[in-house]
């Protein structure tokens, strides 16, 4: 998902009776639904997968921005240019939510963003994709950010109460994306044979990467599992990706265009589609930074970093001396 | 880090409906004159306050978790104090 494969630090799954008296107190609580908040005692287990879990969503906010990016200066018309530069500004939102999340759990911003920035944190794979056409960019809101909504709205009643609360923020302006998406789509299914042609070709490109977003199966990983008993995952990958494809393929029917796999289709007695194989090879070379644009987007994160540097000091410094003539005015009077 | 961060402001958000300002997250800014401007651009997209206060989170004191029991638990027994405890007749309206 916006979080992929989150090390959990766990070897197995203790059963209540293992776990330290505080720990039990811990489990209890959220076993009972109840709240976790950034000043109550948690493991630091906990702690530490919470921080590499919100970091990362935040951070695929951030990078995600990139590909869409790309296509402001090009969009087809002023109002379209307008909606894309929205839903970038929105993307900037959903990674302040999140950084603001995860800074409540002891870690500075500007140290996430120097791991994100060292290669040592990880953003979602789904970024590192190139966006070719406009197409791309419908493609994006309506499967990219579907995919994501798929995973958020769970996370809405997650256990941490700043991460759940900041999903509920970002869920509520997602919606606008996913639309937005589809609506290019269908604006570009309903014009001449090559438009069309330009959204099935995203369609080609972006259906099996969107479908790697979820993650590889995670029935039998202790990370979900652990990730699971702590109520920061709710459905496991193969759940919300099943969600996602029953709820998709209908919204390709109505576009006219098809997902590229000659084995999906619907299953009566499961009343769910059978999709074809993902290639989980090219998610794991991805993942490991080889994926089409994982340099490219790295170098346009350090560069922004780079030459904000100025901004930043200088902000400070105005602000430093802003506070020193203040006091020197209050001595004064 | 060789430069020191931004400081941590929190965002309270006055609705339209006229409802006292309500929390809505955190942002970090170098004086309060941008921590308004920013607060403006990330929580205010979509019309969501007439009025903004943002406060220095450094200068926020919170009661711990731990004194959850002894502060909120004395509430419990007083139940007398909400209108429900008291059972009206029926035949006794407008009350």
């Amino acid at each position: 998902m916006y979080a992929q494969m989150v090390d959990t630090g766990a070897k197995r799954l203790r059963p209540l009776e293992e776990l330290s008296p505080e720990e039990r107190a811990f489990q209890e609580r959220i076993d009972a639904d109840i709240r976790i908040e950034p000043k109550d005692w948690m493991p630091e287990a906990y702690r530490q997968t919470l921080i590499r879990q919100i970091s990362q969503h935040a951070h695929s906010e951030i990078v995600g921005m990139l590909p869409e990016g790309n296509w402001i200066t090009r969009a087809p018309t002023l109002k379209r240019k307008a909606i894309l530069m929205a839903k970038v500004q929105d993307e900037a939102g959903h990674g302040l939510y999140l950084y603001s999340a995860a800074e409540t759990l002891g870690v500075s911003r500007d140290q996430l963003v120097a791991d994100l920035h060292a290669g040592k944190a990880k953003y979602s794979s789904i970024f590192n994709y190139p966006t070719l056409t406009w197409a791309d960019i419908g493609a994006i809101g309506w499967l990219v950010d579907g995919a994501a909504i798929m995973n958020q709205i769970p996370l809405c009643r997650c256990s941490f109460g700043p991460y759940a609360r900041a999903m509920i923020r970002v869920c509520k302006e997602e919606s606008f994306h996913q639309r937005q998406g589809f609506d290019i789509m269908l604006t570009l299914c309903r014009g001449n044979e090559a438009q069309k042609a330009m959204a099935q070709d995203a369609l080609n490109r972006w259906w099996w990467p969107s479908l790697m977003m979820f993650g590889p199966p995670d029935a039998d990983s202790v990370h979900s599992a652990q990730s699971a008993q702590w109520k920061i995952k709710i459905l496991s990958n193969d759940e919300l990706r099943q969600r996602f494809v029953d709820q998709t393929v209908p919204q390709a029917d109505y576009l006219g265009i098809t997902m590229p796999d000659p084995v999906l289709r619907w299953n009566d007695e499961r009343a769910h589609y059978d999709f074809g194989p993902i290639d989980w090879e090219e998610l794991y070379a991805v993942v490991r930074g080889n994926g089409p644009c994982n340099r490219d987007r790295m170098r346009t994160r350090l560069k922004a970093w780079a030459e904000g540097e100025w901004v930043r000091e200088a902000a400070l410094a105005y602000a430093a001396k802003q506070a020193a003539r203040d006091a020197k005015a209050a001595k004064a009077a | 880090m060789d430069r020191s961060e931004w400081p941590l402001w929190e965002i309270f958000i006055r609705s339209q409906h006229g409802l006292a300002h309500k929390h809505v997250g955190s942002l970090h800014a170098p004086d309060a004159e941008m921590a308004i401007k920013n607060a403006r651009d990330v929580y205010t997209r979509r019309n969501e306050g007439v009025s903004i206060w943002v406060v220095p989170s450094a200068a926020i004191t919170a009661t711990a978790p731990g004194a959850k029991e002894p502060l909120f638990e004395p509430a419990n027994s007083k139940v007398y104090r909400h209108p429900t405890f008291f059972p009206m007749p029926d035949a006794v309206k407008h009350i």
